[in-house]
C-alpha cells in the first residue's frame, strides 16, 4: 500500500489550501430566484460535483461556504447572520445575483441593500439571476482566491 | 375539552420559553404566535387549525403533556421550498397545530411597482413568482391593456400562449423535481431539472434570459421568435413525453411512492373553496375549475385541451395532476406552433410600443417616440382593473388602480401561493411530521409569490 | 361577467354574508387603496369574490371612516385571514374580530405601514462617482 514510489513533497500551506478548495461544501441557503439557478447548477446538465461541492449541507455546522442566493429582506437578515455565525471556520460567502450583492432593482424599505452589510462577502456574482455558468465561474474564482492567499483564517 | 387544552398549552409555553432550545422558537419577535397561544378560545383554535370547515381536531387524552413540543421549521430549511417558516406543535410525532410564518422574502414589489411606469412594470412583476415569470408578465400586461382598451395582434397572443404554456411545463417540472427530492426520490431532482434545461434553452434563445425575462410587455411581446424556432419546439415536443414516461415507469406503480403519498394531506373540495385554493390543488380535489376554460385570456379558448381532474385530493393526486397537465400543455404548444399567424408581434401604436431599432437611424420621429417611451412611458386612462390568468399554481390576479399618469397608482398582485399556503394547517394537522414535508411539496408554494 | 359594487361600511358584513349564501364560494382577493390627499375618505378596501358554480366575479369596495376599522370576514371566508393581516400590516387598517391580527410580511417590531402613500420608499441613494475603491 505505502510503496516508496507514492511519496511526494509539498508545503503544509499548499496542501491545506488545496484540500480546502477541493471539498468545499455549501450550505443550502436558497432565498429566491437565484436558488433555482443554484439548484440547476447542482443538477444534471451543469453538475457542480465536478468541483467537489455537490453536497449541499442542510446544517451550517457542516458547511464551509454560504451562497446567498437571492434577495435578503430585513426580516431575513438576522436569520442569515445566525446561520453564518453557526458555520465553522474557515468559511466563505458568495453573494449570488444583483439583489444580494447590491439590492438590485429593489431599492426600497424591505430589502437589505447588499448582503455585505451583514456578513463579509468574498465573491460577488453578477446577473439577475446569474446562470449556472456564472455561479461556477464565481466558485472557481473563489478557489483561485483561496489558493493565492495565505491560510490566515 | 377546550378548557383542558388551554391549560396544557400554557404549560408548554412556560417550558418552551425557559429552555434553551425553546427560547429561540418563541422569542420576543414572535409576539403574534405567543398571543395566539395565550388567548386561546374555541373560535381561534378552529380558524387557526383550519377546522372551521371540517372539525377533525382531536386531542388524545392518554398522551401526557411532556409529549407536546413546539418545533421550529425554517426559515432556513431544505424542504420548505425557500424561506417558509413553520411553527409546528407536535404531540409525539403527530402534528397538532401549525402556524406558517411568512414574510422572510418580502421585497416590497408593490411599492416598487408604484414607482416604475407601465412600460417598466413587467420587469418588476416577473420577479414575483420566479418559477413562472411569463405568467406574471402576462397578467400585468393584460391589466394594462384592459385599461388602455387595446387589443394585441394575433401573433403576439399566440406567442404569449406558446411561451406561457412552455413555462407551465418548466414550472411543473421543477415542482415534480423538488417535490420528489423532498420525499426522497432523489432521481426526480436530476430528471426534472434535466428536462427543464431543454425549455430554458429555448427561453434563453428567445428572450435572452433563462428566468425573469421581461418578454411579455404591454402591447405585445418584446421580440419576435428566433429563426428556426420550430425545430426547438419540435425537439421539446418529442423529448418531454418520452422522459415523462420514464417518470411514470419509475414512480407510478412504485409501491413505496404510492404508500408514501396516497391518503396523505387530504384536501376536500369544500376546504379548497373555503380557503380560496385554485389551480392544480383544486382540480386534484375534484372540482374542474380552470380559468383557461372558464374565463379565457389571450385567445386560449381556440385551443383544444382537457382538464385533468382527480377526486382523491391527496398528495398523490396533486402529483399526478401535474404530470398530466404537462401533457395537456404540450398539446397547446403543438397547436400554437401549427397555427402561428404571420404579422406584427406588437401593437403598431408608436405611443405604446417602441419602434424597431433600425428605424432610429432613419427617422427623427421614431427617435422621439423611442425616447419618450423609455424615459417617461405612456399615460394610461384612469380606472381600476382586476385581471386573472391561470398560473401553474392557481389564479394569478393583478389589480391596478390608475390615476391617469404613466405610473400605476396602486399595483397589487394576487399570488396563488399566498392563498394556497393558508391551507397548510388543514393539510398538515393530525398527520405525522414526515408527511408534512410531502404536503408542503404538493401544494408547491413559491415564496417569491407569497411574500412579494 | 364581473360586477362592481360600492357599499357602506355598515352594510359590509351583511352583504358579504348574503354573497356567501348567494353562491360566491371563494374570496379571492382583499386589498386596500390609499388615496392620500387625493380623495376623502382616505382608505378604501376592495374585496374580490368568485363564484365557481356560476362562473361570476364580484368586487366590493368599501370606503373607510377615520377610525380605520372594518369588520373581519374571516368567520365567513377563512381565506381572508392572511389577506386581512397583510392589509393590516401594509396599511394599518384594523379588522374587528380577526383571530390573529398581527404583522405578516414585515418584522413584528417594524414601525409604520409601508404601502401608505406617506411612507417613503426607503430608497438609499446609489453612489457611482468617487465611490471608495475595493481592493
Amino acid at each position: 500500500m505505502f510503496s516508496p514510489d507514492n511519496i511526494f513533497t509539498t508545503t503544509i500551506d499548499k496542501a491545506v489550501r488545496w484540500s480546502r478548495t477541493q471539498s468545499m461544501w455549501p450550505v443550502t441557503f436558497g432565498l429566491a430566484c437565484c436558488a433555482i439557478e443554484m439548484m440547476a447548477a447542482g443538477s444534471a446538465k451543469y453538475d457542480l460535483a465536478r468541483y467537489g461541492m455537490e453536497v449541499f449541507r442542510a446544517s451550517p455546522r457542516q458547511a464551509d461556504l454560504m451562497i446567498v442566493a437571492g434577495r435578503v429582506s430585513q426580516k431575513m437578515a438576522p436569520v442569515l447572520r445566525q446561520v453564518y455565525d453557526q458555520m465553522a471556520e474557515p468559511k466563505w460567502v458568495i453573494a449570488m445575483g444583483a439583489c444580494s450583492s447590491t439590492g438590485g432593482m429593489f431599492n426600497n424599505y424591505a430589502l437589505v441593500q447588499g448582503v455585505d452589510h451583514i456578513v463579509p462577502v468574498d465573491i460577488y456574482v453578477p446577473g439577475c439571476p446569474p446562470g449556472p455558468q456564472s455561479l461556477m465561474h464565481g466558485i472557481l474564482t473563489l478557489h483561485q482566491k483561496i489558493m493565492d492567499r495565505e491560510i490566515n483564517r | 375539552m377546550m378548557e383542558e387544552n388551554k391549560d396544557t398549552v400554557k404549560d408548554v409555553d412556560f417550558w418552551a420559553t425557559n429552555s434553551e432550545e425553546g427560547g429561540w422558537n418563541i422569542s420576543s419577535t414572535d409576539e403574534g404566535s405567543q398571543k395566539m397561544l395565550e388567548q386561546e378560545d374555541e373560535v381561534t383554535t378552529k380558524i387557526q387549525m383550519g377546522s372551521e370547515v371540517i372539525d377533525d381536531y382531536f386531542i388524545d387524552d392518554d398522551i401526557s403533556d411532556d409529549e407536546r413540543m413546539i418545533l421550529n421549521m425554517g426559515p432556513q430549511h431544505p424542504s420548505t421550498h425557500g424561506v417558509l417558516r413553520l411553527q409546528v406543535e407536535l404531540e409525539g410525532e403527530v402534528v397538532r397545530r401549525v402556524q406558517p410564518v411568512i414574510g422572510y422574502l418580502h421585497t416590497g414589489m408593490e411599492k416598487t411597482g408604484e414607482e416604475l411606469n407601465y412600460f417598466q412594470g413587467p420587469t418588476n412583476t416577473t420577479r414575483m413568482d420566479y418559477l413562472s415569470p411569463f405568467f406574471n408578465e402576462l397578467v400585468f400586461s393584460l391589466a394594462t391593456e384592459k385599461l388602455l382598451d387595446i387589443e394585441v395582434p394575433d401573433r403576439a397572443s399566440t406567442i404569449r400562449i406558446l411561451m406561457t404554456e412552455l413555462n407551465r411545463i418548466s414550472s411543473h417540472l421543477v415542482a415534480l423535481a423538488t417535490g420528489g427530492m423532498d420525499i426522497g426520490a432523489l432521481s426526480m431532482m436530476i430528471f426534472g431539472f434535466r428536462e427543464r434545461e431543454l425549455i430554458l434553452d429555448f427561453f434563453e434563445k428567445t428572450t435572452g434570459l433563462r428566468m425573469n425575462h421581461n418578454f411579455i410587455r404591454p402591447g405585445g411581446v418584446a421580440a419576435d421568435l428566433p429563426d428556426n424556432w420550430q425545430k426547438d419546439i419540435e425537439k421539446i415536443l418529442k423529448v418531454i413525453p418520452e422522459k415523462l414516461k420514464d417518470y411514470d415507469e419509475m414512480l407510478l406503480d412504485n409501491p413505496i411512492w404510492q404508500g408514501r403519498l396516497k391518503n396523505v394531506g387530504i384536501l376536500t373540495t369544500e376546504e379548497c373553496l373555503a380557503y380560496g385554493i385554485t389551480g392544480p390543488s383544486l382540480r386534484a380535489s375534484g372540482y374542474a375549475w380552470d380559468l383557461r376554460k372558464m374565463q379565457p385570456y389571450s385567445g386560449i379558448e381556440k385551443y383544444e385541451f382537457d382538464i385533468p381532474v382527480f377526486e382523491e385530493g391527496d398528495v398523490f393526486a396533486r402529483w399526478r395532476i401535474k404530470v398530466l397537465e404537462i401533457f395537456e400543455s404540450l398539446k397547446i404548444v403543438e397547436q400554437a406552433m401549427g397555427n402561428m399567424p404571420k404579422g406584427p408581434f406588437k401593437i403598431q401604436d408608436k405611443k405604446i410600443t417602441p419602434p424597431p431599432r433600425k428605424r432610429l437611424d432613419e427617422s427623427m420621429e421614431a427617435l422621439i417616440h423611442h425616447f419618450k417611451i423609455y424615459t417617461e412611458g405612456f399615460k394610461v386612462p384612469e380606472g381600476e382593473v382586476y385581471t386573472t390568468v391561470e398560473s401553474p399554481r392557481g389564479e394569478l390576479g393583478c389589480f391596478i388602480v390608475s390615476d391617469g399618469s404613466s405610473k400605476p397608482y396602486r399595483m397589487h398582485v394576487r399570488g396563488p401561493s399566498f392563498c394556497n399556503l393558508q391551507a397548510l394547517p388543514v393539510v398538515m394537522s393530525d398527520s405525522p411530521i414526515a408527511d408534512a414535508v410531502a404536503a408542503i411539496a404538493s401544494l408547491d408554494p413559491v415564496l417569491g409569490d407569497v411574500d412579494r | 361577467m364581473k360586477e362592481n359594487l360600492e357599499i357602506s361600511i355598515e352594510d359590509y358584513f351583511q352583504k358579504v354574508e348574503e354573497l356567501k349564501n348567494d353562491g360566491y364560494e371563494m374570496m379571492v382577493d382583499l386589498t386596500a387603496i390609499d388615496w392620500f390627499r387625493k380623495k376623502e375618505p382616505r382608505f378604501e378596501v376592495v374585496v374580490n369574490f368568485l363564484s365557481v358554480s356560476k362562473n361570476k366575479r364580484i368586487s366590493i369596495k368599501v370606503k373607510l371612516n377615520d377610525e380605520l376599522t372594518i369588520p373581519s370576514i374571516t368567520s365567513l371566508y377563512p381565506s381572508a385571514n392572511f389577506y386581512e393581516r397583510e392589509v393590516f400590516d401594509m396599511f394599518g387598517i384594523n379588522f374587528e374580530n380577526h383571530p390573529d391580527l398581527t404583522r405578516i410580511l414585515m418584522p413584528d417590531d417594524w414601525v409604520g405601514h409601508p404601502l401608505r402613500k406617506d411612507y417613503g420608499t426607503g430608497r438609499i441613494p446609489v453612489q457611482f462617482k468617487n465611490a471608495p475603491k475595493v481592493d
